[in-house]
């Protein structure tokens, strides 16, 4: 649901690119706190696969394609503040080298798909997941609540664009808000299932690289060893 | 940096990097390989913006931004539909993770010079003491 040029007028997009930027850079300096060596690979990697698994599209009923969004795989995966800077990346990347979503449009889509799918979703995730833990255990928690809010995340998503669209005198809201909602909570579905089986794969093979899982609290493997001075 | 260096590089981070090359080569597979072969309908906001008909108001736009290398996923000069679509995925996976190992070295490196400052003032607040 990339947004091109055009679809949102100026006061729309303004708004939302002050938003987005001011967002980016409050991440920038967050994420500060809890950077460690080896998230460096961990945010290039993340974000390298997001894009590959973005460019497969998959059919939806009547001619429409649908394809995989990532937040909640980025943020379970390396935590909030780095998850939405992947997505950042992601965003941006297309935008500027590909005109895959408009760059006045730019900051429309990281608040759509990076902070109403991502933030916003996984901050609903958080919450959800301590009941949620108690009574059926960590790990199955953790695979539940990334199914359920993935699937959110998309249909979140694609309810802010439908308010922006509206907002901007595209289309009246009635009628893009449900055929938006309508075909993403579709296309949700297949988010949740790839979202779901990367997390159960990684949990399986590195459960101390899904910073979502707390399970492994056997503290994480040292990197090095020595202390900076 | 030399520290950072062999926190990175040492036996004990073998594993990190058997997980991130796996990964990598996922990603290389899916974009060079899978992407061909995705569905090239319309998507979700696409069909939505072709049936309510507001699909012209991007069409008519130029677009803000006219230099993007491989606009539309497909790499120009290629006449082959699936090999353009591929190599477009190939140079996105390497651009992707090449800004994003950027951005993450500069929160690194901003957590490093903030701690560092801080260590600074508090070395200073001790001479102050003594």
């Amino acid at each position: 649901m990339h947004i091109p040029d055009g679809f949102l007028d100026p006061k729309t997009w303004g708004t939302l690119s002050v938003a987005s930027a001011g967002t980016t850079g409050y991440a920038l300096y967050k994420m500060r706190e809890k950077m460690d060596e080896k998230m460096i690979p961990l945010l290039g990697i993340t974000a390298a696969f997001i894009f590959a698994a973005q460019m497969l599209n998959f059919p939806v009923a009547g001619g429409t394609s649908g394809h995989f969004l990532g937040a909640i795989l980025a943020f379970v995966l390396l935590g909030a503040w780095p998850g939405f800077l992947v997505m950042v990346v992601v965003l941006l990347v297309q935008c500027l080298f590909f005109a895959d979503g408009g760059l006045t449009a730019l900051g429309a889509n990281i608040f759509n798909m990076a902070i109403v799918g991502g933030l916003l979703s996984y901050f609903l995730l958080a919450l959800a997941r301590k009941p949620l833990s108690k009574a059926i255990g960590e790990k199955s928690s953790l695979l539940v609540a990334t199914a359920f809010f993935s699937w959110l995340s998309v249909v979140m998503a694609s309810a802010a664009c439908s308010i922006e669209l509206a907002v901007s005198g595209t289309a009246p809201f009635a009628t893009v808000f449900t055929a938006m909602v309508g075909v993403h909570s579709i296309i949700g579905i297949g988010e949740a299932i790839i979202t779901t089986v990367v997390v159960a794969v990684v949990l399986q093979a590195r459960p101390d690289l899904v910073n979502a899982y707390k399970g492994s609290a056997v503290a994480p493997v040292p990197m090095g060893g020595e202390e900076v001075a | 940096m030399e520290s950072t260096w062999k926190k990175l590089f040492n036996r004990k981070s073998a594993g990190l990097w058997i997980f991130v090359g796996a990964g990598l080569i996922v990603a290389v597979l899916l974009a060079v390989f899978a992407s061909p072969w995705a569905s090239s309908s319309p998507d979700g906001l696409d069909k939505t913006a072709e049936e309510k008909g507001f699909v012209e108001k991007a069409e008519q736009k130029e677009p803000a931004w006219k230099h993007s290398p491989v606009p539309g996923y497909a790499m120009p000069g290629v006449k082959n539909e699936k090999v353009a679509t591929g190599l477009s995925g190939l140079v996105g996976v390497l651009i992707t993770l090449a800004v994003a190992v950027a951005v993450g070295l500069l929160a690194y490196g901003l957590g490093r010079l903030m701690t560092r400052k801080k260590a600074d003032g508090d070395t200073q607040a001790q001479t102050l003491e003594t």
